[in-house]
C-alpha cells in the first residue's frame, strides 16, 4: 500500500459564469495509494464531484476550466493531457461510476452493447469475445441470468441492477482507479449495502484503488481506509477513517459527526450545523466555515487558514491547530458562539 | 413489435371512417343545391336535374354515403366533371410528381437540417451555431413564393443554369413507366433524361425544402443539446469514447424521436401538395390538381384529392409511429 496511483496537487477548477468566477475546487491535494479506498466527504456544493470530474477531464467546458494544479496518475501529470490521451485513460485506466444509475445508461442500447463498446474502445477483441467478457463481468457483479440480461435494455432492470451494470462496465477493463461518485445515494438501504460489499470485494480481489465520493459518513466508515473532508471547494480535514470518526479535529467534521443519529444517545432532536455551505468565492479572505462555526474567533474572519499537519499524517484547516494556539488557549478568550 | 403494429393498424379504422364522412360531406355542405352550384347560375333546370341524377343526389344521404364508400372500397374515386375521365387514372401521375418533389425536398431538408443542427449543438454558442440558427430563422420566416420567385429570377432568368418550369424539357418527352421521372430515366437507362429530370427538381426542391430544413435544424439542435447534457452521455465519455461516436451513435439516436416527428409532419404537409410551389414552378402535382379542381368546382376531384392527401398524411404518421417503436425499446404501448 505504498505506491501512489493517483495524486492531486493543489488542483484548481473554476467555473466562469455570468455572475463571476467560481472556484469550485480551490487548491485540493490528495493521494490515493494502490489498493486503497479513499473517501471524499462533504455537503452538496463542497466541490467533491467537480474534483472527480476534473480528474477525468469531464468538466463541462465552458464554463468549467482546470485552472492550475497537477493530476499525477502513476507519476505522470495528466492535468493538461490532450483529449486523445485522456480517451485512452478514461475507462481503461481510470473508470468512473455515477450517482444516478437510472439515467446513466443509454436507454436505446442493450446492456451488452454498452459494455462491449467500452471493451472494444480500448482493446482489439472480436465482438463475440467482448460479449463473452461482458457476460463474465455481469456474473462477477452478481447479476442473475447474465446471459439474458446482456441482451436486455436498461429500462428492464431495477436501479440496483443498473448500478451493478455500471460497475461491471467500469471494471471490465481492470482499471487502476475507480472513481465512484455517490454510487449508492439513489439506491435504497439494502441495495446500498450490497453495492458497497461488491465494491469492497472488487477492491480486495483486483487491488483496484477506489476514490469514493459521498456525503454519507456511514458509507465512509464501512468502505474507506482514509477520508478527505471537503468544504466549499477546499480540503478541511484528512486522516484515517478510524481517527476521523473517533476524534474529529476540524469543527466542521465535528459537526458532521455530531449530526449522525446515534442509537446509544437519547436525544430529542438530531443536531445539525446551522447555516448552509458558503458558495466558493474568488479571493475570499477568512475561514470559509467561520460563519457557521461555534469556535470562530476574530482571526477566522481576517485570515485564511492553511492546512495544518497534525500527528499520524492528519491534516486540518483550522487556526485552532496553529502552533501553540490550541483549543484550550482560545477557550476562554474570543469564542463566539 | 408485431402486436404494436397490428394495434396501430386497427387504430386507423376510425380515422379512415372519419375521413370518408368529411370528404362525403363536402358536397353537401355547399349552401343551396349542389348540382346548381356545380353547374353555375346559367344552367337550365333540366341540366341540374340530369346532374343530380348522375351524381345520385336524389337518394337519401345514407344511401349516397353507402354508394360513396362502396365505390371507394372498390378503389373507384369517381369521374371528373370537367374532363369526364376517371379520377383514378388522372390522379396517379400527379401523385407521382408530388412524391418525387417531396422526396427531393425532404432529402435536401434532412441532410442539411440534421447536420446543421448537430454541428450547432456540438459547437454550441460558436459562430457556426449563431449563423446556422440565424439562417434557420430566416428560413422559417421567408415566404415560399418569394423564395421560389427569387430562385427563378437568379438561377433561371439571370444565370440560366437551371430550368424554371415543369418536370422535363418539352422537346424530349419521357415514356412514363412509374411517373417518377428520375426513376423512369434510370429504368430507361437514359442518362440525358435523368440529368434533365434532376435539373428540373433542383429549384422547386430547394424552395419547398427550406422551411422543413430550418425547422429540422432547430429541432435537431435543441434535442441534441438536451441529450448531450444527459447522464448517459457522460457515462459514454467516461468510458473513453471519442466525440464522433458519442454524437453520431448515442446522442443522435436519442435525439431522433422529436426530429422524426417533425420530419413526418413536414413530409405529410409537403405531400399534401404545395400549391404555391407547384403553381410557380408549373409542377403537375396533386396540389395544383386540387387547386384547378376548386377553380372549376369539380367536386368529385376535390373530394378524391382531399381523401388521398389525408390518406397519405395518415400513412406517414403510421410509418413514423412504427419507427418510434423501432428506435426506442421503451415504446411498447
Amino acid at each position: 500500500m505504498d505506491e501512489v496511483v493517483l495524486e492531486l496537487k493543489d488542483l484548481h477548477t473554476h467555473f466562469f459564469t455570468d455572475s463571476g468566477e467560481i472556484p469550485a475546487v480551490d487548491g485540493v491535494s490528495l493521494k490515493l495509494h494502490k489498493g486503497e479506498v479513499v473517501g471524499i466527504v462533504g455537503e452538496s456544493g463542497s466541490g467533491k464531484s467537480v474534483t472527480s470530474l476534473s480528474i477525468m477531464h469531464l468538466i463541462p467546458k465552458p464554463p468549467g476550466k482546470l485552472v492550475s494544479g497537477e493530476i499525477l496518475f502513476k507519476s505522470e501529470d495528466i492535468s493538461s493531457a490532450s483529449e486523445k490521451k485522456m480517451r485512452k485513460v478514461r475507462g481503461n485506466e481510470i473508470a468512473m461510476i455515477f450517482q444516478e444509475p437510472m439515467t446513466s445508461l443509454d436507454p436505446l442500447f442493450t446492456i451488452g452493447n454498452q459494455i462491449i463498446e467500452g471493451i472494444r474502445l480500448h482493446e482489439k477483441v472480436s465482438k463475440k469475445e467482448a460479449k463473452a467478457r461482458a457476460i463474465k463481468m455481469l456474473e462477477l457483479v452478481g447479476i442473475p441470468r447474465a446471459d439474458e440480461v446482456v441482451d436486455e435494455f436498461p429500462h428492464q432492470l431495477s436501479g440496483g441492477m443498473r448500478q451493478r451494470v455500471m460497475i461491471a462496465m467500469a471494471m471490465a477493463l481492470n482499471p487502476e482507479v475507480l472513481i465512484a461518485d455517490e454510487p449508492t445515494t439513489a439506491l435504497d438501504v439494502t441495495i446500498q449495502a450490497q453495492i458497497l460489499d461488491l465494491m469492497r470485494s472488487l477492491n480486495k480481489e483486483k487491488e483496484t484503488s477506489i476514490l469514493l465520493i459521498t456525503h454519507d459518513l456511514g458509507v465512509v466508515s464501512e468502505m474507506c481506509d482514509r477520508v478527505v473532508v471537503m468544504y466549499s471547494g477546499q480540503v478541511v480535514e484528512e486522516g484515517t477513517v478510524r481517527e476521523i470518526i473517533k476524534d474529529p479535529q476540524h469543527p466542521y467534521t465535528k459537526g458532521l459527526i455530531r449530526s449522525l443519529p446515534n442509537l446509544h444517545k437519547k436525544e430529542q432532536s438530531l443536531y445539525s450545523i446551522p447555516g448552509t455551505v458558503m458558495r466558493p468565492k474568488k479571493d475570499f479572505v477568512g475561514c470559509r466555515f467561520a460563519s457557521r462555526c461555534e469556535f470562530a474567533f476574530d482571526r477566522c474572519f481576517q485570515e485564511s487558514p492553511e492546512l495544518y499537519s497534525l500527528d499520524n499524517d492528519r491534516q486540518s484547516r483550522c487556526f485552532l491547530h496553529d502552533e501553540g494556539k490550541g483549543v484550550e488557549e482560545f477557550a476562554d478568550t474570543n469564542i463566539r458562539s | 413489435m408485431l402486436a404494436y403494429t397490428i394495434r396501430r393498424l386497427l387504430m386507423l379504422i376510425p380515422v379512415l371512417i372519419g375521413m370518408t364522412i368529411i370528404t362525403f360531406s363536402i358536397v353537401h355542405l355547399i349552401p343551396g343545391n349542389p348540382a346548381q352550384v356545380i353547374l353555375g347560375e346559367s344552367a337550365t333546370e333540366t341540366q341540374v336535374q340530369d346532374l343530380e341524377e348522375s351524381m345520385g343526389l336524389n337518394e337519401p344521404y345514407i344511401v349516397q354515403f353507402g354508394i360513396y364508400v362502396s365505390d371507394l372500397l372498390q378503389g373507384d374515386l369517381g369521374t371528373s366533371l370537367k374532363t369526364k375521365a376517371s379520377i383514378n387514372k388522372e390522379i396517379l401521375p400527379k401523385l407521382a410528381a408530388t412524391f418525387e418533389l417531396t422526396f427531393f425536398a425532404m432529402l435536401f431538408a434532412i441532410i442539411i437540417g440534421v447536420n446543421a443542427g448537430i454541428i450547432s449543438a456540438w459547437r454550441h454558442n460558436s459562430w457556426f451555431d449563431f449563423f446556422a440558427m440565424l439562417f434557420a430563422l430566416v428560413g422559417v420566416s421567408m415566404p415560399v413564393f418569394w423564395l421560389a420567385l427569387m430562385e427563378q429570377w437568379i438561377f433561371a432568368q439571370e444565370l440560366g443554369w437551371l430550368p424554371a418550369h415543369g418536370r422535363q424539357d418539352s422537346r424530349s418527352q419521357i415514356d412514363p413507366i412509374t411517373h417518377f421521372y428520375v426513376l423512369d430515366s434510370i429504368l430507361h437507362m437514359d442518362m440525358k433524361q435523368l440529368f434533365i429530370s434532376l435539373k428540373h427538381l433542383v429549384l422547386p426542391s430547394i424552395a419547398l425544402g427550406t422551411i422543413p430544413m430550418a425547422i429540422i435544424a432547430r429541432m435537431t439542435r435543441s434535442s441534441m443539446l438536451e441529450v448531450m447534457s444527459s447522464d448517459y452521455i457522460r457515462t459514454i465519455r467516461a468510458k473513453g469514447s471519442g466525440q464522433f461516436l458519442v454524437i453520431y451513435k448515442h446522442a443522435l439516436k436519442n435525439a431522433t424521436i422529436p426530429v422524426l416527428t417533425i420530419i413526418g409532419l413536414q413530409t405529410g404537409v409537403l405531400l399534401g401538395g404545395a400549391i404555391l410551389t407547384e403553381t410557380i414552378f408549373s409542377w403537375p402535382g396533386i396540389g395544383r390538381y386540387i387547386y384547378d379542381a376548386i377553380s372549376y368546382r369539380d367536386y368529385p376531384v376535390i373530394q378524391s384529392g382531399i381523401l388521398v392527401v389525408a390518406l397519405i398524411f395518415v400513412m406517414i404518421n403510421l410509418i413514423v409511429d412504427l419507427l418510434y417503436a423501432f428506435i426506442d425499446p421503451r415504446i411498447k404501448y
